[in-house]
């Protein structure tokens, strides 16, 4: 692996409030790749957002160390003076090469869509005719030449987001950070802007950033995943283990958000056929299986290996970057000892098993 | 018709229009103090105003020192009634203007009158500019400049004007007590010309004049900022 694009090392952020002291990030690392799709969930609180800011030093931090591209914006173990490493003109000119965006859009108000895109490129060495040629070709990439000359209040929040992107694009960043960026959008405009980011990954390289509450938007476009609870990052890896196999109880949570099983489960668990479960000889579980395992024919088997029957009540399968990510509720019948002898196998070949009701503990 | 109006208005007429008493020379007394104090208290109160707001602790470049500082000294000068100013700072009106008295010397105290009400007033329209448009002029490396005139001044241009305004007509109200270091314009015609001599019509047509022009200030006023605003 090459050299990460950003690497955050042990940041921690604290504020000082009158008598309190508030510690928003906790001796977080991250390290992310180029090109990747970077995922940062958590509710409100967690301190995404002021983690995400210590990137591009909107937020300093009060320890730890920032380097991005190849420059190291802050170093500093300890609280003293001269820990941000470059001079005021040079980090104007490195955050033009990480574009921003945000929750509420923070367009100008006062300027128009090309306006706005325009105001980014004020640094810019471009000449004039270059500037607006650039103001139009990201107008274009976004989908709003025909709003060029509109005011921010006139445009809907899909088409506000667009030119922020389009803002955050002017100076073609390197880095795009996405804070809530579709955290005030309705689904079907949710969707539009994560395939614009999708499509700006791919077709451009654009690294991305993405802080979210919501699982969904994650699922949608990231490659890797990491979990923020209380300043600190508390699960992360590729969108594929998390998906597959998270282990803490909120990354549980995220991903029912997004996939709805747990419902799943509360309703199936209502029903005569659980309730009435012969647990002797019956498991209620639920197998989640990911990538390669997901093409065998597995339930099969089971009958096949072990004569044990398979009734299944819920089954869900999810795309994620290519790979194929299933959950299904099934009743396992049969003899006890050969249900011990199906959930081992199962367990041999990468399907998580999570016995809900029955002949536990097997 | 002039039969009528010699009758109902004859101390109006009475004070005639040029002159050093006349309608003519206090309404141009009025206009000129408003105008030029207008323009001094105006740039200090916008120089303070601003001030407070990129030094605050949540600005963009935040300085105890200057913050306070600034706040002090708007606080103190805000706290001084206008008619006591007027007297206070007389040494100091000699000092730059070379006299006491006359509507010249009276910009010197309605500049400072004005300015601290008018910085609290900027003050106030630039936090109404969203602190996230800041910052995303932050993320794309805008420079200080850039901030202060690119995006507090054109994103809070419709609430300045709208507090200009209020500004500008409490400023034409302290010209009228400029009379008081003999200052002339429409108050002290009101007061010394028509209330000090029992003469209500003079009054009446002092004040009638006033109220136009505050009419006037108010409806260019909210024009510009409803025409200036794409919120």
């Amino acid at each position: 692996m090459s050299e990460p694009i950003i690497s955050l090392q042990n940041i921690n952020v604290t504020f000082k409030q009158k008598k309190k002291t508030i510690e928003a990030v906790k001796s977080v690392s991250l390290e992310v790749e180029k090109g990747d799709v970077y995922g940062i969930v958590g509710y409100s609180g967690a301190g995404k957002s002021t983690l995400v800011r210590v990137i591009n030093l909107l937020q300093i931090p009060t320890s730890g160390t920032v380097v991005v591209n190849g420059t190291t914006f802050f170093k500093a173990n300890n609280p003293s003076a001269h820990r941000v490493q470059i001079g005021a003109k040079e980090l104007r000119d490195k955050r033009r090469k990480i574009g921003m965006i945000f929750q509420h859009f923070n367009l100008l108000n006062e300027r128009t869509v090309s306006e706005n895109v325009a105001f980014a490129l004020q640094n810019s060495k471009l000449s004039k005719e270059d500037k607006d040629a650039k103001v139009t070709e990201l107008l274009e990439l976004v989908d709003l030449t025909d709003r060029k000359d509109q005011y921010p209040s006139q445009l809907s929040g899909g088409q506000k987001q667009r030119v922020a992107i389009a803002r955050a694009l002017a100076n073609d960043p390197e880095i795009l950070i996405s804070d809530e960026a579709t955290s005030a959008l309705d689904p079907k405009t949710t969707n539009q802007i994560l395939a614009l980011l999708k499509k700006l990954n791919e077709e451009y390289g654009l690294t991305i950033v993405l802080i979210t509450h919501e699982m969904q938007a994650v699922k949608e476009v990231a490659n890797k995943v990491a979990v923020m609870q209380d300043g600190q990052i508390i699960e992360r890896g590729s969108l594929l283990e998390i998906f597959a196999q998270p282990e803490e109880q909120l990354t549980r949570e995220f991903i029912e958000t997004a996939t709805n099983i747990d419902r799943a489960i509360d309703v199936i668990s209502q029903q005569p056929v659980i309730q009435e479960l012969n647990e002797g000889q019956q498991v209620f579980a639920r197998l989640t299986y990911s990538g390669n395992n997901a093409d065998e024919p597995l339930i099969t088997s089971l009958y096949d290996k072990f004569n044990v029957v398979a009734n299944i009540l819920y089954g869900n399968v999810e795309v994620l970057q290519g790979e194929e990510v299933g959950s299904l509720l099934v009743i396992l019948g049969g003899e006890p000892s050969s249900l011990e002898q199906a959930l081992a196998y199962l367990a041999d070949q990468g399907v998580a098993v999570e016995v809900l009701k029955g002949t536990q503990t097997v | 018709m002039s039969n009528w109006i010699q009758q109902t208005f004859p101390n109006v007429i009475y004070q005639g229009w040029g002159g050093d008493t006349g309608w003519w020379t206090a309404i141009v007394q009025t206009l000129y103090m408003t105008f030029w104090s207008a323009i001094f208290g105006g740039i200090l109160g916008l120089i303070f105003g601003f001030g407070l707001i990129v030094t605050s602790p949540r600005g963009i470049t935040p300085n105890r020192v200057l913050f306070w500082i600034f706040d002090k000294v708007v606080s103190v000068f805000r706290a001084i009634p206008f008619i006591i100013l007027l007297a206070f700072i007389a040494p100091f009106t000699k000092l730059i203007v070379g006299t006491q008295i006359g509507s010249t010397a009276a910009l010197v105290p309605l500049s400072l009158g004005v300015f601290p009400f008018y910085a609290r007033q900027i003050q106030v329209a630039l936090s109404e500019v969203d602190s996230g448009i800041v910052e995303a002029a932050q993320a794309v490396g805008s420079t200080f400049n850039e901030i202060v005139f690119g995006v507090y001044l054109r994103e809070g241009r419709s609430e300045i004007i709208r507090v200009s305004t209020v500004t500008l007509i409490s400023l034409i109200g302290l010209t009228a007590m400029a009379g008081a270091i003999g200052a002339g314009g429409l108050g002290n015609m009101a007061i010394a010309y028509g209330y000090n001599r029992f003469a209500n019509d003079t009054t009446v047509v002092a004040t009638f004049l006033v109220l136009i022009f505050v009419l006037i200030v108010q409806l260019v006023g909210d024009y510009l900022a409803k025409r200036l605003n794409h919120k």
